[in-house]
């Protein structure tokens, strides 16, 4: 029971992380590499919220959402549409958009880096337990869990139930195609970065109130993520869900059965047999 | 104007690098070697990744995979076996990994193999920390080999020169050709009939070969290695700034882009300790932003201009 708490916990998380960068790069065509530095940048920004400021972690996941929404949007609206114009959307543009992505991941390392140093942080919250079923599960692991699953639902019904879902679909089977049926690619691009942006924002926050966590971290959120999306297949959200929880599960039972070290090889072995199955992820279409 | 310029940097370029690192190892010493040693380090792996990524466009990050495998045959094998077997030993292994590797992502395209071969680096780094502590009972390992700076300064120009030897000798067989087809249509070179698989395939084991290498060479220098320096992701990004930055089209382009921007990072490592990460990401951004088809390129460009201008006068 305990185990398949602290499953679910992770699994959500990995699921939300992959999330806002599958619909990143579904949509926009843009891999994200600044990704992880983004989610560890919310982590400290709610640390400091809450051990400096006294504000409360939920208080900051509120207030994270509009904030990640609008450093997404500029992200790409600033950064990255200038590339999208210089490449027509071409080949040129993956290699350059990974390059930009990278390079803005640097500059962000290296001032967190400055500010706070490479030490682990956290702070407690929520930490007591709360019983189900006569099993203890601390409560944040509980606010992980709610929280990944009613965005995951929000996503799902706002991409398949809604005009604007129906219009970044079109976007991400077609760019070309969806100009055509009076859609602009870029808008919806960049509200999609932002749409990432807040989701990055939220996964950020919920990470420092259950995991310690340092600014090299970054690289292996990032890495996770993009695991889970491909696992997924890019541009699905309930790709992103079975693959993260997958992903979570089978984490937590190694660590816990057979060695912690051995994690990411898990998880490698765990994406090599899927892609060997089916080269376009789990859900996905062939590309 | 502009042909004379663009020759110049053509012909003129390549000589005057080819000098300065191939100055003898016996007229510099201490600082100034160091510097050369990184400067061929980098120069060995740069050109090595543009040969592969260059003209089939498929972007690797996997070279410090490769490089660390080296770095840990030279570190585990080193004491116990003549060099020559160890370079060897680190060629072989880094050819195997890119086979293995190069067959799983064969149905993979552009994104699908950048993520592949980012994670195979960090794969990598974690089984050998894993092995190092469950193991070898600890992290870090010592790399007690008496050779030479200079010495391995001179291995690393062979291995440089050798590098170069077999590019321009690839860019002017069948193999160069099919390899240009398939950069520009993946499609067409497969309706051709390029066995385009294998061709890609054989190349990035070539490529990985002259990077683990690089990373055997280079070992006995470290004197400590653990898992997180021989593994470090920004090894795999410097270089493929550095080739990009010098530009992949030509054959000494990579060549031209480590030799500057080596002394760039030395000199910001030594200025900004501390901020050192961040300017990292700055050039980065400088050169997509400002050079996207690298310097000799944005040189020929401004050749251009000077010309338009002089025909303007005239």
């Amino acid at each position: 029971m305990e185990l398949m708490f602290a499953g679910l916990a992770l699994g959500g998380l990995y699921a939300l992380l992959a999330m806002g960068l599958t619909l990143q790069y579904g949509v926009a065509r843009i891999l994200n590499l600044a990704y992880g530095i983004f989610v560890i940048a919310a982590a400290f920004g709610a640390y400091v919220a809450k051990v400096q400021l006294g504000i409360s972690p939920i208080v900051a996941l509120l207030f994270s959402l509009p904030l990640g929404f609008g450093l997404g949007w500029a992200l790409y609206s600033l950064l990255l549409l200038p590339l999208v114009r210089r490449t027509r959307a071409g080949p040129q543009l993956d290699i350059d958009s990974l390059l930009a992505t990278f390079g803005l991941m640097f500059v962000i390392e290296g001032a967190l880096l400055w500010i706070f140093g490479g030490n682990f942080y956290s702070y407690s919250y929520l930490s007591h337990p709360v019983y189900i079923a006569g099993t203890p599960v601390e409560a944040n692991r509980l606010v992980v869990i709610l929280v990944a699953l009613a965005l995951t639902l929000l996503l799902h019904v706002g991409m398949n139930r809604t005009r604007l879902g129906l219009a970044v679909r079109a976007v991400e089977v077609d760019p070309a195609t969806a100009v055509l049926a009076g859609i602009d690619a870029r808008t919806i691009s960049a509200l999609v970065f932002g749409v990432g942006g807040a989701v990055v924002a939220v996964s950020g926050v919920i990470i420092s109130m259950f995991l310690p966590f340092s600014v090299s971290m970054a690289t292996e959120f990032l890495m996770k993520a993009l695991l889970v999306v491909v696992m997924g297949g890019l541009g699905s959200i309930s790709g992103c869900l079975l693959a993260g929880m997958t992903l979570g599960f089978g984490e937590t039972i190694v660590a816990r059965f057979i060695d912690p070290g051995l994690t990411l090889a898990v998880n490698f072995g765990l994406f090599i047999v899927v892609l060997s199955v089916r080269p376009a992820g789990i859900f996905g279409r062939t590309v | 104007m502009r042909s004379v310029f663009v020759g110049a940097i053509r012909r003129g370029a390549p000589a005057v690098i080819i000098a300065a690192v191939a100055v003898p190892p016996i007229l510099i010493d201490g600082y100034a070697l160091s510097v050369a040693i990184n400067v061929a380090q980098y120069g060995v792996m740069a050109t090595a990744w543009a040969m592969f990524s260059g003209p089939t466009r498929y972007v690797s990050l996997a070279t410090v995979a490769f490089y660390g495998v080296g770095v840990y045959t030279a570190a585990l094998l080193g004491g116990s076996m003549p060099w020559a077997i160890v370079l060897l030993a680190a060629a072989l292994s880094g050819a195997t990994l890119a086979i293995l590797a190069g067959m799983l992502t064969l149905r993979l395209s552009g994104v699908y193999f950048v993520i592949f071969t980012f994670s195979l680096s960090e794969l990598l780094r974690q089984i050998v920390t894993w092995y190092e502590v469950n193991v070898h009972r600890s992290v870090g390992r010592y790399v007690f080999l008496d050779v030479a700076p200079a010495h391995i300064y001179s291995q690393l120009l062979g291995l440089l020169a050798l590098l170069l030897a077999l590019a321009w000798l690839l860019r002017r067989s069948r193999m160069g050709l099919a390899l240009r087809i398939i950069g520009a249509d993946l499609v067409v070179a497969n309706h051709i009939g390029i066995d385009t698989a294998k061709v890609r395939v054989l190349l990035f084991a070539f490529s990985a070969i002259f990077m683990s290498t690089a990373g055997a060479i280079i070992a006995p220098r470290w004197t400590y290695v653990d898992p997180a320096i021989a593994f470090s992701q920004t090894i795999s990004f410097e270089v493929l700034i550095m080739a990009l930055f010098g530009g992949v089209q030509l054959l000494f382009g990579p060549l031209i882009g480590v030799a500057s921007l080596c002394l760039v990072f030395e000199y910001l490592s030594i200025q900004f300790p501390d901020q050192l990460i961040a300017f990292l990401g700055l050039i980065y951004l400088l050169i997509v932003y400002v050079m996207p088809s690298g310097i000799v390129p944005a040189c020929s460009a401004v050749g251009q201009v000077l010309a338009l201008r002089e025909k303007a006068v005239a």
